[in-house]
């Protein structure tokens, strides 16, 4: 019986979220006309390094919005535009070395200024781990989390303050009684044309 | 000795991995998870925090963790600020609203709110303004409020935002925020002003009272935006020369909303607009994020027609700019302000004509959309050659778009009949295969209509047609034709053009071969035979004829067998004896009948000994499937589903959904209508197509309005006959 319903209930989902049915398309819903709805940070593997979600979706529906969305962006083209229409929300992403940095937006809002969003956080992650490549977020997953949630709130900017985002950071860290010991792993010789893990996000 | 201590999180990071396979991977998680949970059961309070850490870890990667929503709670509830932060770390990513374990964390928000440390008031604000549900929202608005007058700006800026998914939850809670607006405008503090101005935002988007009580802070809004643009440089909030482009960008937003439909607030906001729009450094894009910001407000706001052309301008501006994303948001931009500022958008007509040619596909179709948008009687040759290129060249998904729009500009437009046709003849030669389905009868009727070119159209189609018969809609249009105007095609009666020499035998040699030609498909050849029958009547060789019509009487192909017998049929016969030949009526089916319907019409019961099920019945709702197997591919079952009503009250907006198990493929094709008439007098049939080569299983969900309530039902089909998947 569970075999049979599993195989259904994903048949029956994908029936309706695929799409291929005239007209109905399933819809993750407008909550206003300017929030952002996630944020996914992934490695050009696929790797999902941080995810923040903005709105209520059940783990099942974020994992499939994880894989669509994760597909589409990376089969993106070098030469294409920052962002694509994306069931009825706007996707706004950048590549930062072996990251890619994707935001889900609403209709009315503004690419261009979510861009700058993005490109803030970079740099307070720069600022904060010193020259960050993408190792540094795998294993200090937590504090990108801790600073992403220091500079947004429930997808809107909360401070436009570098120094004060990682004044709040530092103050946040010193409470901590128990530092966790920090090791910077690095991959090994760096091959400067490929982005890899340890590739500083702002190297081009 | 063995050491129970849980191993650090990036020991265990690290340690995972070092997996080389997806299985290994699995069981080093499937270790440390089971570690985990006898942690847990053990009540650890040490080393819960970096228990849940790792699971958070692993979570990520895939793997379940809701065994650790409680330990989240727990931390959330520890004195220890490192518990904390973890804990609700955790809470935002384990947990949501949908599960009433969320409500437990209440209590510990609320006393989080009220803490002597800013830093855990912070985590507790986040999480509540991130993910908090409607109830938590009802139950801690209250202490929201409160701290929304704080005068600490750290948690002031939070508590904004906090409020502001308050009131997205609970719109109702949105009027008891409303006295702590009253001095936020004053803060010097960025966060806090920025935050406020998303919150005000919020509010005067969902309450035209608030809006227009908000109306008064237009000029202090405009004052605001003056000091960042005219202040020196403040390092703090720079980026690349602007100040706090993001709180510019907020208030432009919240100046859109207020100045929208106000001749006042307009006004007040006209020269603040006006100087962004024309002092804004260009160079990089944070300038043109405000600029565009900007662009929006003043095509949606009052404003007077100079600035208008000037937003107009910088959109034409955009569109010259080396990046890309600069010019998708212009095209965007200027696609919605095309009905509004035409003339304006026009002028930037070659610009965006240019875009047809940028690489990026986002681009091209809205250049796509934008140039269709702007043709009009005065450029509707120079653009159709444009658009035309562009169809010649383009990705194969635009072309079914680009070709309807070139058919739809083309009618509205077209300067000569001539011109028409040969518009048409462009696109059914160059793009034919993706010309959509219901093209063609539209196209039929264009052509009939046009009576002094029936001779040069159908020369012009029967000369493509030497070249080429693979592109079915072309095929389609050019028997039509061909069976209507052959006289005309061998009398060599054409004006337009030097007329071809061409025989019967000629004529009737290509539409017999799109007969026996593999590219064709059962649609195509119906009108060829039909063709070739109407060709009885206007051509001599009828002993010919009546051979092609006798070979296909017992054709496989049980459609043309049909339309053959009944062409061999006694009004046929006395037709053909007879001195006086009557045209044969055109009403015969010659629409393609949207792949499926009319052609099981004409069919009835011949198909092909599959019987036809009641699939559903219900509530007066009787849906009955018939079927048939697809030529060429015989493993796509192509089912009609024919709905009927039996109630005395027509069922309206009728929508039939279907799905099947993954290991199937189904498509469904356009109802043809939505409404199932009272009383059986009429039905609804829509076509499925599922490729399968096991044991066929539907469910279907059926939605319709039934004497003003909507009724929606979902149901199994599992009573296919066999014959149906084998």
């Amino acid at each position: 019986m569970d075999g049979w319903m599993d195989g259904w209930m994903d048949g029956w989902m994908d029936g309706w979220m695929g799409g291929w049915v005239d007209g109905l398309l399933l819809t993750i819903g407008i909550t206003s006309s300017f929030q952002m709805q996630f944020m996914l940070l992934f490695s050009r593997q696929g790797k999902l390094r941080l995810q923040k979600w903005y709105v209520p979706l059940s783990d099942k529906e974020k994992k499939k919005i994880t894989r669509e969305l994760v597909q589409t962006v990376l089969a993106r083209k070098p030469k294409m535009c920052s962002f694509l229409e994306w069931r009825d929300l706007k996707i706004v992403y950048k590549r930062y070395a072996s990251l890619y940095f994707c935001c889900a937006i609403e209709d009315q809002d503004n690419e261009l200024i979510t861009l700058e969003i993005i490109h803030r956080y970079v740099e307070l992650l720069d600022k904060y781990f010193g020259s960050v490549c993408e190792l540094d977020i795998i294993f200090n997953f937590e504090k990108a989390y801790f600073i992403l949630d220091e500079f947004l709130l429930g997808g809107e900017a909360q401070e436009t303050s570098k120094k004060n985002v990682l004044k709040a950071i530092e103050q946040a860290d010193l409470l901590q009684e128990n530092i966790d010991y920090q090791t910077r792993l690095f991959a090994g010789v760096m091959v400067p044309s490929m982005a890899s893990e340890s590739s500083g996000l702002f190297q081009s | 000795w063995v050491c129970h201590t849980p191993i650090r999180l990036r020991e265990l990071i690290r340690t995972i991995r070092t997996a080389r396979t997806q299985a290994e991977e699995r069981e080093m998680i499937q270790k440390e998870c089971a570690a985990i949970r006898s942690s847990f059961r053990e009540e650890d309070n040490t080393y819960r925090c970096r228990n849940v850490a790792k699971l958070l870890y692993m979570h990520m990667l895939g793997y379940p963790a809701h065994f650790g929503q409680l330990e989240c709670l727990k931390l959330i509830a520890s004195q220890k600020f490192t518990d904390k932060r973890i804990g609700y770390l955790g809470a935002m990513l384990l947990l949501d609203e949908r599960q009433d374990v969320h409500l437990l964390m209440t209590n510990c928000i609320k006393n989080d709110l009220n803490h002597s440390t800013q830093y855990v008031q912070g985590l507790a604000l986040c999480t509540l303004g991130c993910m908090g549900s409607s109830e938590m929202c009802r139950d801690l608005a209250g202490e929201v409020e409160k701290l929304l007058k704080t005068s600490n700006s750290y948690l002031r800026k939070k508590a904004a935002l906090c409020a502001v998914h308050v009131i997205r939850k609970v719109p109702e809670l949105m009027e008891m925020f409303l006295p702590a607006t009253k001095n936020l405008l004053s803060e010097k503090n960025h966060g806090v002003l920025h935050t406020s101005v998303v919150l005000l935002t919020e509010m005067c988007e969902r309450s035209p009272d608030m809006l227009a009580h908000f109306r008064k802070l237009v000029p202090q809004l405009v004052r605001i935006l003056k000091n960042l643009i005219m202040s020196g440089y403040s390092p703090e909030h720079d980026v690349s020369g602007i100040s706090d482009p993001f709180l510019q960008v907020r208030i432009l937003r919240l100046l859109r909303i207020l100045g929208k439909g106000d001749d006042d607030s307009s006004e007040a906001m006209n020269d603040i607009l006006a100087q962004v729009a024309t002092n804004t450094e260009t160079s990089k894009n944070v300038g043109n994020a405000i600029l565009y910001e900007t662009v929006l407000t003043i095509m949606d706001i009052k404003s007077e027609s100079g600035l208008r052309v000037l937003a107009i301008n910088i959109l034409g501006r955009f569109l010259l700019n080396n990046d890309k994303n600069i010019r998708y948001v212009a095209l965007t931009s200027l696609l919605k302000t095309v009905q509004t500022d035409h003339n304006a958008v026009q002028r930037h007509r070659s610009t965006i004509v240019d875009c047809l040619k940028d690489l990026d596909v986002s681009i091209k179709r809205r250049a796509m959309e934008l140039s269709f948008a702007l043709v009009n009687g005065n450029n509707i040759r120079g653009m159709m050659k444009e658009l035309l290129y562009f169809l010649d060249s383009c990705d194969p998904e635009f072309k079914a778009d680009c070709a309807s729009g070139v058919f739809l500009a083309a009618e509205k437009y077209a300067p000569s009949k001539r011109w028409h046709i040969d518009t048409i003849m462009r696109v059914l030669t160059t793009a034919g295969s993706y010309v959509r389905d219901d093209s063609v009868p539209n196209l039929i009727q264009l052509i009939t209509n046009s009576v002094e070119m029936h001779a040069y159209t159908v020369q012009r189609l029967y000369k493509a047609l030497l070249d080429d018969i693979s592109q079915q809609p072309l095929v389609q249009v050019a028997s039509w034709c061909i069976g209507e105007y052959g006289d005309l095609l061998i009398s060599g009666q054409c004006e337009e053009e030097e007329p071809i020499q061409v025989t019967e035998d000629e004529v009737l040699d290509v539409l017999e071969g799109l007969l026996v030609s593999n590219l064709s498909s059962p649609v195509t050849r119906g009108y060829s035979l039909t063709a070739i029958m109407k060709l009885s009547t206007r051509f001599s060789s009828v002993n010919r004829i009546k051979k092609v019509v006798s070979i296909y009487g017992s054709s496989i192909d049980v459609e043309l067998q049909q339309r053959a017998v009944e062409y061999n049929g006694n009004d046929l016969l006395d037709l053909l004896g007879g001195n006086d030949v009557p045209v044969i009526p055109t009403t015969m089916p010659t629409k393609p009948a949207s792949a499926g319907g009319e052609l099981l019409d004409l069919l009835g019961d011949l198909s092909l000994g599959i019987p036809p099920m009641t699939a559903y019945n219900k509530n007066g709702l009787k849906i009955d499937f018939t079927f048939e197997r697809a030529n060429p591919n015989p493993n796509v079952a192509v089912i009609t589903i024919h709905a009927s009503n039996s109630t005395e009250a027509d069922m309206t907006d009728f929508v039939f959904q279907a799905a099947v198990p993954k290991t199937f493929q189904l498509q469904l094709l356009s109802p043809s209508s939505n409404v199932v008439p009272a009383l059986n007098q009429g039905t609804v049939t829509q076509v499925i197509r599922v490729l399968n080569q096991q044991k066929l299983r539907m469910r279907i969900k059926l939605t319709y309005i039934h004497k003003g309530s909507a009724v929606q039902d979902l149901a199994e089909v599992n009573n296919f006959p066999p014959q149906s998947w084998q």
